[in-house]
């Protein structure tokens, strides 16, 4: 079968070239007949500009996002720091690096009025550090819980109700921590018994010490972001320190056997929030997605989003989950006139995940990395 | 007599020279400067200021992962070296040309896909409920904690460096001289005793190199400790992670760099004097 092979060289260069050009140039003509999409940058957390959440707000507003990744407050502050003003339209943060962000003049100022805090449940509406003398300058958008992470094979939720759970000798090497020292210490924190887990003073930050130290022996590994997906999946860790249903509710959706407790001694919670970057010439679609994403179906969205679930501070928000995907909202705890998630908070089981209050933060770091070569 | 400066020559050497300062002095000048800078409240200042040096080299932690390090590096270098041997060996001598040119080609194919694909496929293989287990049980034995250990660094390392080993190996093997090995069999010298008494010194240039390059890998990846080590222990390169994660300190993270790169250095060098040492050549 030669023939068509043979019958494409009687077609001149030129011929050939002018036809490719042409048929090269067929989109770019058609999609001149409609306006060019704005670019709005985004600097977040992996997973908060991919279709399932930006879609539709693209969609109507003829927006596309080109999102910049980051794993970490401290690689976001980073990335920021490095570039020109204006290089990042949205800035997602988590609750703690906010302060860090404002100080160093990285966000603009927000107007109150623009946003639906009227929507939210009470104790979301003025977010301890989203506010700075009276003025805004995040507002949040979802949240969650950090507690004790295990494999429902391998324990029971009453066993997961307290952080004791670690030190048992069934998990002796099975113990995984998320390498981060914020969330792992503030769990410590709240197994020595300190009700305000970061804000601690120099005998308690000893006691914190000595207990994270004395489950060393329990422990299988320390992990990223990929790696306690992977081992949490196959049972090589059958408890996991530092995280929450952000990971084991991805797992669980996809039919692992993992589940998170938050236990009786208290658990932590996550904040994520959304800020504007100074500087950047496009504050007004800016503003735009912000009230998307603040919106019922936006905090919809939101709470189902598929690199990882959250919880909302929106009512509204949790009405119209309870309305689309009710089973969604009653597997993390929000449905509206049941025991749900806010009780939790206004028991006052959760506690913010903070930067340490009366050690530096080297002093911490510094702390984790002689744990993990211990 | 000296030789004059041509234009010729230099359009050929420039670009390199160029390459050379943008690409690696340059950086590396910036790296040096950088360990001199401080960090107050996340924001990084150029300062002149050895704090870093200093809290750094002050560390057991730092000590503890370096000397962990060097050793498993070491180690690795040695381990791939030696199960390398009978195969590149055995390609160079016993394998006809056709032959050596499919297995030259096998050991390039690992380099199609990522490594750190390869690596997570270990997981499979290496977990608790993994296939090396399962095929144990079969037996009755197990399961085995093979994955998180030293263990499973090691064949993350071994995956990273085995092929070019074998390479560079197989390379300097094929070009021994022939007619020393006939010379010590005409000697009665046995073939255990060729290997190691002509065979093994007469390629030694080759065959340190590879060990150097398995030794370099595997210093400074961090693939391996962190997916089939689990993070434990704590690698020079792990540190250097750990240490821009909190408060920005990217001048930490240089001290450690810096560090690694002189001790790549300093090995690299003695490698090499090893390697070449009484030749005349």
């Amino acid at each position: 079968m030669k023939q068509p092979f043979g019958r494409h060289a009687n077609i001149s260069r030129r011929t050939l070239l002018s036809t490719g050009i042409a048929a090269l140039a067929t989109p770019m003509l058609a999609r001149r007949a409609f306006a060019a999409p704005t670019e709005l940058t985004m600097l977040a957390w992996y997973g908060h500009a991919e279709p399932d959440v930006v879609a539709e707000f693209e969609a109507e507003n003829n927006v596309k996002f080109v999102p910049k990744y980051y794993t970490g407050g401290d690689n976001m502050l980073g990335l920021i720091s490095q570039s020109d003003p204006g290089t990042y339209d949205v800035i997602l943060s988590d609750a703690e690096y906010v302060q860090q962000l404002n100080a160093a003049g990285y966000i603009e100022e927000l107007d109150p009025a623009d946003y639906n805090f009227a929507d939210y449940f009470p104790e979301f509406q003025q977010f301890p550090g989203h506010w700075q003398d009276g003025k805004l300058y995040s507002v949040l958008t979802r949240f969650g819980f950090l507690g004790v992470s295990y494999n429902t094979d391998a324990l029971t939720e009453a066993e997961a109700a307290s952080y004791d759970v670690y030190w048992n000798e069934k998990l002796k090497s099975k113990v995984g921590h998320f390498d981060w020292h914020l969330p792992n210490l503030g769990q410590m924190s709240l197994a020595s018994g300190n009700a305000t887990p970061y804000d601690i003073d120099a005998a308690a930050w000893q006691e914190v010490q000595a207990k994270t130290l004395s489950l060393r022996s329990q422990v299988g590994g320390f992990f990223d972001y990929g790696g306690t997906f992977s081992s949490l999946e196959n049972g090589q860790m059958l408890a996991f320190a530092g995280i929450g249903d952000w990971i084991t509710g991805v797992l669980q959706k996809n039919g692992a056997k993992v589940a998170t407790r938050i236990p009786d001694e208290g658990g932590l919670q996550w904040t994520e929030s959304f800020s504007i970057g100074k500087g950047s010439t496009k504050a007004e679609l800016a503003k735009k997605w912000i009230q998307y994403v603040t919106s019922a179906k936006g905090q919809v969205k939101s709470a189902n989003m598929a690199a990882y679930p959250a919880l909302i501070p929106s009512q509204k928000g949790w009405e119209l989950l309870n309305k689309e995907l009710p089973e969604e909202a009653a597997r993390q705890g929000m449905v509206l006139g049941k025991s749900n998630v806010m009780d939790m908070i206004r028991s006052g089981q959760i506690h913010y995940r903070q930067l340490p209050i009366q050690q530096g933060l080297d002093e911490w770091n510094d702390f984790w990395s002689e744990y993990k070569s211990a | 007599m000296r030789r004059s400066v041509s234009l010729y020559g230099l359009t050929f050497s420039l670009p390199l020279l160029l390459w050379q300062l943008v690409f690696f002095v340059s950086p590396l000048c910036f790296l040096v400067a950088l360990s001199f800078w401080t960090v107050k409240n996340f924001r990084m200042q150029p300062d002149f200021d050895t704090i870093n040096w200093v809290t750094m080299y002050g560390r057991s932690v730092f000590w503890m992962a370096y000397a962990k390090t060097m050793a498993m590096a070491s180690f690795a270098a040695v381990l791939t070296s030696v199960l390398a041997f009978p195969l590149s060996y055995a390609a160079a001598f016993k394998l006809s040309e056709t032959a050596r040119r499919w297995a030259v080609f096998l050991m390039v194919i690992p380099f199609f896909t990522s490594y750190l694909v390869r690596v997570y496929s270990w997981q499979i293989f290496l977990s608790d409920a993994g296939i090396i287990n399962v095929m144990l049980g079969w037996i009755g034995l197990g399961p085995f904690h093979l994955l998180n250990t030293v263990g499973a660094t090691m064949v993350g390392y071994l995956t990273l460096a085995f092929p070019l080993v074998v390479l560079l190996q197989m390379f300097s093997l094929v070009f021994v001289d022939r007619t020393l090995i006939e010379a010590a069999h005409n000697l009665r010298s046995g073939r255990i005793r060729t290997v190691f008494a002509v065979v093994i010194p007469s390629a030694r240039v080759g065959l340190v190199i590879a060990a150097l390059f398995c030794f370099i890998l595997s210093f400074g990846d961090f693939v391996s400790p962190i997916y089939l080590g689990g993070g434990d222990p704590t690698t020079l390169s792990i540190l250097i992670t750990d240490t821009t994660k909190s408060g920005q300190q990217w001048p930490r993270a240089a001290v450690i760099a810096i560090t690694m790169i002189i001790t790549l250095l300093a090995v690299a060098f003695m490698a090499v004097r090893f390697a070449y040492k009484g030749r005349t050549k």
